[in-house]
């Protein structure tokens, strides 16, 4: 896949190697320039096709009828497909919905409890590293291998509830967490945080491991309390992986769906369908392709206003995290 | 005084809730694996009680035997191997050539490109999956016939269709860029006095250089990528033919209305236990990979 890369950075070899000797300054840099172009083609070509390639096809698609497998041409059908997607389809709208709850419950609480997790493994004691080991085990485990464990544990008469029975002393009687539209959301969520929240505890650590151990010993002498160097020194020093991890965790938030579908297949009534899970079922169970591609577009517009949202919000850390790369030199 | 009669107690403190903790993350994978050698009756006899968490009863790999009846568990597992290594082996070159150029090199659209490439960080690749399913059963292709080569229409039901969309990742072409940016100046010069090509100074001087980043690229590339050990949606989306099925789609054969849990404990310890192995194995540089992944430089 790099043959036509690798021909033309050699031809580009050549090319220094004619000027290396008394060289002049604009031949070296028509190499670079050759080379430089032929470097980044192969992941230029492949980004083209498989980024920009499917949301073009997702925006021709979106005007017509079209299905996956159909021996009917497609027909054009105008905005269709986005009228019925915004003001008919009750259960997209649930989904959307389901979907914002997902993240605005899950962002907080994982990036909250991660931090908190590397508060206590940054710790100088002894086994932390055994600690960080634990903690960090269900990131490594597929989502589709817990989405299953879990939808067992969740069961009436499943690990959770004699666990709670046991913890309350019998007074916790058992519930179908899945089974009701009430909790089966918060199951999905609680279960998310457990497998993704090592993965930020590594973060946050790292963000704590660049602060160095002299401003906490200065501050500590001028008498601070534990809570107060937190407050004034942890915090505002950890802005940069805050941003990180804000992003982070609400791009994967967004795309929710395998917990769903191993868990609950959307359900009960709708209640933890979500974006991912309805372009799925629409666009691919059901063989609507152009209706799919309509929603992958919506979908696309949402994801990328949320992220403008976000940059704005937190833009002095965001540039700096981004930007101490893209600045000229 | 207070001192030493403060330690232990300050020590308890701090081990308490870690412990917790612990207890909290480790239980559904204990579980899991303790529940895969016991039957199904056992395994809901021993619900109720500590009896969950612990090889007590009748234990048996009667289990494991199941399931390597009811799917093809090596051919699931040396699929998921190979498509796992392409992925991972190509997207470190195509990545890791693209990172240099942006981070080493004056090129024109430099600029255009990196732009680009931030963009497309912030989408999850559920995004564009389903119009990429029709786009990819459209794609050309060469195949083979014998030794003949013959134009095929549609990428379904292969393992390019499982490899290719997926080598190049936005992500990792701006770890690496990042790295190589903090590489010393003046290498490249260096090695030009010398006479050595841009393909030359890349392979022989900045990979050497860069071990590092590119441990870190593989990890998360095993761990994170959607189509490496964790594939799952694409393949179910693209793949039909079981001989080419990844081992996370395996547990579709495990979905009934009311599954032989014991089975699928089984099965799902077989396709977690080599990962949590390798990562037991490469622990530190796990942690150091996630770790230099939010760091900024």
């Amino acid at each position: 896949m790099t043959i036509a890369g690798t021909d033309r950075a050699a031809a580009g070899t050549a090319a220094v190697a004619r000027a290396t000797r008394p060289r002049r300054r604009g031949d070296f840099s028509r190499s670079e320039q050759r080379a430089g172009t032929a470097f980044a083609v192969p992941a230029i070509v492949l980004l083209l096709v498989f980024v920009i390639g499917p949301a073009l096809v997702a925006l021709a698609m979106s005007f017509t009828n079209a299905r996956l497998i159909s021996p009917v041409a497609p027909e054009f059908v105008g905005l269709d497909n986005f009228r019925r997607a915004l003001t008919e389809d009750a259960v997209l709208h649930r989904s959307f919905l389901n979907t914002f709850l997902f993240a605005a419950l899950v962002v907080p609480l994982q990036g909250g409890l991660g931090l908190v997790l590397a508060l206590l493994v940054n710790q100088r004691i002894a086994g932390r590293n055994l600690f960080r080991t634990v903690y960090f085990l269900p990131v490594i485990t597929s989502m589709v291998v817990i989405s299953l464990l879990w939808r067992f544990l969740y069961q009436e008469e499943g690990l959770i509830n004699s666990a709670l029975s046991m913890v309350t002393g019998g007074y916790f009687a058992g519930q179908a967490w899945l089974a009701d539209p009430s909790t089966a959301m918060g199951a999905i969520v609680v279960m998310s945080i457990w497998q993704a929240v090592g993965f930020h505890m590594v973060i946050w650590l790292a963000g704590l491991q660049t602060i160095p151990e002299e401003v906490y010993e200065a501050a500590a002498l001028d008498g601070t309390t534990p809570w107060q160097r937190f407050r004034h020194i942890t915090l505002p020093l950890l802005k940069p992986t805050f941003v990180f991890v804000l992003i982070t965790i609400t791009i994967a938030a967004m795309g929710l769906f395998i917990q769903v579908d191993i868990m609950t297949d959307g359900g009960p009534l709708n209640s933890t369908s979500s974006i991912v899970y309805q372009i799925v079922q629409k666009g691919f169970q059901q063989q609507q392709i152009g209706y799919g591609a309509a929603l992958s577009l919506i979908f696309f517009v949402v994801v990328f206003a949320l992220a403008l949202l976000q940059r704005r919000l937190t833009r002095d850390s965001a540039n700096l995290w981004l930007a101490s790369f893209a600045k000229e030199d | 005084m207070t001192a030493t009669t403060l330690r232990p107690r300050r020590r308890l403190w701090a081990y308490l809730p870690m412990t917790i903790l612990a207890g909290f993350f480790l239980f559904p994978i204990v579980f899991m694996v303790i529940a895969s050698f016991k039957s199904d009756h056992q395994i809901f006899a021993d619900m109720d009680s500590l009896r969950a968490f612990l090889p007590v009863g009748e234990l048996s790999f009667a289990n494991y035997a199941a399931v390597f009846d009811r799917v093809p568990f090596w051919r699931f597992l040396a699929n998921t191997v190979f498509v796992t290594f392409s992925v991972t082996a190509l997207g470190l070159i195509v990545n890791s050539m693209c990172g240099y150029a942006l981070a080493r090199m004056r090129w024109k659209g430099r600029a255009v490109v990196f732009g680009f490439i931030i963009a497309t960080l912030v989408l999850p690749y559920e995004v564009t999956i389903l119009p990429m399913v029709y786009l990819v059963a459209n794609l050309p292709w060469i195949g083979f016939e014998g030794v003949r080569p013959v134009l095929e229409i549609g990428w379904l039901n292969s393992y390019h269709v499982q490899i290719i969309p997926f080598v190049v990742n936005a992500f990792s072409i701006f770890l690496f860029a990042q790295y190589f940016k903090s590489l010393p100046r003046g290498l490249e010069e260096a090695a030009a006095m010398d006479g050595a090509g841009w393909l030359r100074i890349y392979w022989r001087i900045i990979v050497p250089l860069s071990k590092p980043v590119f441990a870190t690229v593989t990890i998360l590339t095993v761990v994170t990528s959607p189509a490496t050990w964790n594939a799952y949606l694409w393949p179910l989306m693209t793949v039909q033919s079981e001989e080419l099925r990844p081992v996370m789609v395996g547990v579709q054969y495990f979905f009934q209305l009311d599954p032989a849990w014991g089975e699928v404990m089984a099965y799902v310890s077989m396709i977690t236990i080599p990962m949590v192995a390798v990562f037991i194995v490469f622990q530190r540089a796990f942690i150091q990979s996630i770790a230099s992944a939010g760091m900024k430089d």
